[in-house]
């Protein structure tokens, strides 16, 4: 039923590409002293069907990225386009075909759900009708449409999230780009939107997303980035990094304070590669229970001890030595 | 619940339309129409202290006031007609400034419709332009207001005087798109506080609205003449009055228009700094 | 959201009952809050002065002597400059009360915290009239002292204007308090403003009682700035006699009033 929501209307065995972009910086003045590079030249293509994500920590450049896909802000040097057309000049004509969750709600919260809907609409200069029907049919889709008439303010975050998507489908745009659609959501909202995102998906719709959740990223995306201190670290499918940067499985050991630089001593030499953490040692390896086996035999005895596939965490932590989230 | 069914051919119309984006001012006419929709509820409440204001303000401090005086002003004008142009535009101005300020930093500040706009077809110069719009729109609605009370209080002595209201309108404009410029790079209603009281109160106190300027102390003259208010003050007075002239109406509309242009300017440069992040 | 339950109870005590020392903690938040805003706190205090400047200086060379308090005449600048400290007050007591309290209400959150502690909603009115207060008696020492150099201090009674100005503003407070308490949007201080601005106009701000038709005297007489402009303006030009209790008596009985409402509508919102 909700049929065309995210609007694509050209055959997806056609891969055309909707965003190029070529060696893209953005760099801030700073009040004081040297100028600060959030993006430090990066190359990616979107392609009309697929889910795009970029993914990396907090500072990692991925908003700075999204903000200037999205033409709020100018690009700062390289190459960079939307359609074919230049955001620094054709701003409104892109945005008019993109719809934009922001990583923070910028909903009216004095005004009612459907006027939020309605006023947003009207940006776009889709008349009336249009937009009723629209914004229904919308908040159907997000379950948000028994709280049409009540105010946005006591609305709980993940309802005020799910406006937000709703509110970004009204011009029916060919590309919706999520920022950190998820952060700061308890885990039973993270995946009510997850699930309406990967309907979404269902349907064709393009979606860009940036997140520092290497599980959104494995769900959602057809495609990503690794993103870290503005540069890209990694490209492909989330399995296919996994594959390239990681084991099969990880054996996660937890010691005893204290005692955890012995025992890592002691665990050379098991699996491909060891990976120290302040709290933890990762061991990669193809087996994970065979690894275990063979550091109990080495006389070890972890506090606790876990065997799990590989994940994109994994993967960004080959990468740049650090983790998702800190 | 309206159950209208749009057809799929006439939805997908509408939205292909809707990506050939207009040019000119269309794009600001929307962000006007947000502020319609957003005040719409509440027009009541202010549509009566826009009507009792005047009229108390008119009675107080002409009639009142007015009683007391027995010199000072020029020949055969009372202090009520004295005041009332010099009020319309001294009101004009705190419109200006009252609409440029919560309404700008609100927007960027608390309720983010602004950071939901900059994410459609509307560019930072059509928030600031819409948003100046719709503070030009009230203000010229509370100035109409005023200026019938002056009618009725028998103020108007010229058929010039239907000249204040648009005047009146200008010098709003004139601190409006500065206010605006000046509350789009605020983080904190503090800054305001302190422009309302020590910008717009002298302001609306010395530049010739109560008492003529010649009554100020010489060093104080040409303090006054810069000031955009007494511009706007002296050309209301001269319209009601009667005793309006091309060269002085030309020298106060010309010093407003250079002092607008200014101020559409720094709105358009600091609304595009600050809502596309040129840190 | 906030219930007594929640609150770490310390000594035992009554719920709800004043504690003088307790509404002190509160008052030293405000200041360290508001100790940024020095600027806030000189342009309010200057505020009042370029009125003095303008309305006394200013129009007052148009305007010959006006009829004092004791019916002798006086000069505009001696006439207006005590209504201007007394408007001061209520203005600034007013608009602290009503805009400050209703946002840290509805949006700051800040009570709720504050209930999280051993205050109790009670605490709170007192803590934030008596926040009112020290800023309201900030302003009138700052404008009593710049009206001396005018010599608008035509009496040694003149001294008591600020205890007075002090007294006005607490009185003004506790009624703005109580209003801020039952306010629902900002549209609500249309209202406010609707019910200040006759006040400050026609309270014999600017011109005397004797302008008006008698029924409309009576009118004024009743509003509660008439009574503290006349105060005000007795003590400064040195008009004294028992009636001037009497109106302080008035004020006293509002912010009494004000006050008790207030504590018990902080009690019905922050604690329901």
């Amino acid at each position: 039923m909700p049929g065309n929501l995210g609007g694509v209307s050209s055959s997806p065995s056609a891969p055309d590409v909707l965003i190029r972009a070529h060696g893209l910086v953005k760099t801030f003045p700073k009040k004081h002293g040297e100028a600060f590079t959030a993006v430090a030249g990066i190359d990616f293509e979107v392609r009309r069907g697929e889910v795009f994500g970029f993914l990396g920590p907090n500072g990692a450049g991925k908003s700075t990225t999204m903000r200037m896909i999205g033409c709020v802000s100018p690009v700062g040097g390289g190459h960079l386009s939307l359609f074919g057309l230049d955001p620094n000049t054709q701003g409104p004509r892109i945005r008019a075909r993109l719809g934009v969750v922001p990583q923070e709600d910028t909903l009216d919260v004095e005004m009612r759900v459907r006027d939020n809907m309605h006023v947003y609409g009207r940006y776009f200069g889709l008349p009336r009708a249009v937009i009723r029907e629209r914004a229904a049919r919308l908040l159907d889709f997000v379950q948000l449409t028994d709280r049409a008439e009540d105010k946005v303010e006591p609305l709980s975050g993940g309802m005020k999230r799910r406006l937000t998507i709703a509110r970004a489908l009204i011009n029916d745009p060919e590309i919706l780009i999520l920022d950190e659609p998820t952060t700061g959501l308890d885990p039973q909202a993270r995946h009510v939107v997850w699930d309406r995102l990967y309907r979404l998906k269902q349907q064709g719709t393009t979606l860009i997303l940036t997140t520092h959740y290497m599980d959104e990223a494995e769900q959602l995306c057809d495609r990503l980035v690794v993103m870290d201190k503005g540069r890209i670290a990694a490209e492909g499918a989330p399995r296919e990094l996994i594959e390239r940067y990681a084991t099969r499985e990880v054996l996660e050991l937890r010691f005893p304070l204290g005692e955890q630089e012995q025992a890592a001593e002691k665990l050379a030499g098991i699996g491909e590669r060891l990976e120290p953490l302040p709290d933890r040692v990762l061991v990669y390896a193809d087996d994970g229970e065979a690894a275990l086996t063979e550091a109990h035999r080495r006389g070890l005895e972890p506090v606790t001890a876990l065997v799990r596939r590989s994940t994109l965490e994994d993967v960004f932590l080959h990468l740049t030595g650090r983790t998702l989230v800190d | 619940m309206s159950t209208e069914t749009i057809s799929a051919a006439a939805s997908a119309e509408a939205t292909e339309r809707s990506r050939r984006v207009p040019g000119g001012l269309v794009l600001s006419w929307r962000q006007f129409l947000y502020w319609y929709t957003f005040f719409y509820r509440t027009w009541r409440g202010t549509v009566l202290s826009a009507i009792l204001g005047p009229v108390m303000y008119l009675t107080a401090m002409g009639v009142g006031i007015g009683t007391l005086i027995t010199h000072g002003l020029p020949d055969g004008v009372t202090y009520l007609s004295f005041i009332a142009p010099g009020v319309l535009a001294a009101m004009a101005m705190q419109n200006g400034i009252f609409e440029g300020s919560f309404t700008v930093l609100g927007s960027v500040k608390w309720a983010g419709n602004y950071w939901a706009a900059v994410n459609t077809p509307q560019r930072p110069q059509d928030i600031m332009f819409g948003t100046a719009m719709q503070g030009l729109a009230r203000t010229a609605g509370m100035s109409t207001v005023f200026f019938c009370a002056m009618v009725g209080f028998g103020t108007t002595h010229s058929p010039w005087s239907v000249l204040a209201l648009p005047v009146a309108l200008l010098t709003g404009a004139v601190f409006l798109f500065p206010m605006m410029a000046f509350s789009i790079t605020l983080d904190s209603d503090q800054p305001l506080t302190v422009v309302f009281r020590f910008v717009m109160t002298p302001l609306f106190l010395f530049s010739g609205t109560f008492f003529p300027w010649q009554q100020l102390p010489e060093w104080m003259h040409p303090i006054a003449f810069i000031t955009p208010l007494w511009h706007g003050v002296e050309l209301c007075r001269e319209l009601t009055l009667g005793t309006v002239t091309a060269t002085s109406a030309a020298i106060h509309i010309g010093y407003l228009l250079v002092a607008l242009a200014g101020g559409v300017a720094l709105a358009r440069r600091n609304f595009s700094r600050r809502l596309y992040l040129h840190r | 959201m906030t219930s007594y339950a929640l609150q770490p109870r310390v000594a035992p005590r009554l719920p709800g009952t004043f504690g003088t020392r307790r509404s002190l903690r509160l008052v030293e938040r405000n200041i360290v809050s508001y100790r940024r805003m020095w600027l806030m706190f000189l342009t309010g205090a200057l505020e009042p002065v370029f009125y003095l400047l303008s309305l006394g200086v200013g129009l007052g060379q148009l305007i010959p002597n006006v009829t004092g308090p004791g019916g002798a005449p006086v000069t505009y600048v001696h006439f207006v400059a005590p209504a201007l400290l007394a408007t001061a007050a209520m203005n600034g007591a007013m608009y602290d009360a009503t805009f400050g309290i209703f946002f840290r209400l509805k949006y700051g959150k800040v009570y709720d915290a504050v209930l999280a502690t051993p205050l109790t909603p009670p605490d709170i009115a007192l803590g934030e009239l008596t926040w009112c207060l020290m800023r309201g008696g900030f302003y009138a020492v700052a404008f009593t002292i710049v009206a001396s150099f005018f010599g608008v201090l035509a009496s040694p009674w003149a001294v008591l204007a600020i205890p007075a100005a002090l007294l006005i503003g607490l009185g003004f407070a506790g009624l703005g308090m109580a209003i801020a308490t039952y306010m629902k949007s900002w549209q609500d201080f249309e209202v406010v403003n609707l019910l200040m601005m006759p006040m400050f106009l026609f309270s014999t701000t600017f011109f005397p009682l004797g302008v008006y038709p008698r029924g409309l005297q009576l009118f004024v007489e009743i509003t509660p700035l008439y009574q503290g402009i006349e105060i005000v303006r007795g003590l400064m030009l040195g008009a004294v006699g028992p009636s001037l209790l009497l109106r302080a008596l008035y004020l006293a009985l509002m912010a009494l009033a004000g006050l008790a409402i207030a504590a018990r509508r902080f009690g019905r919102l922050l604690t329901a």
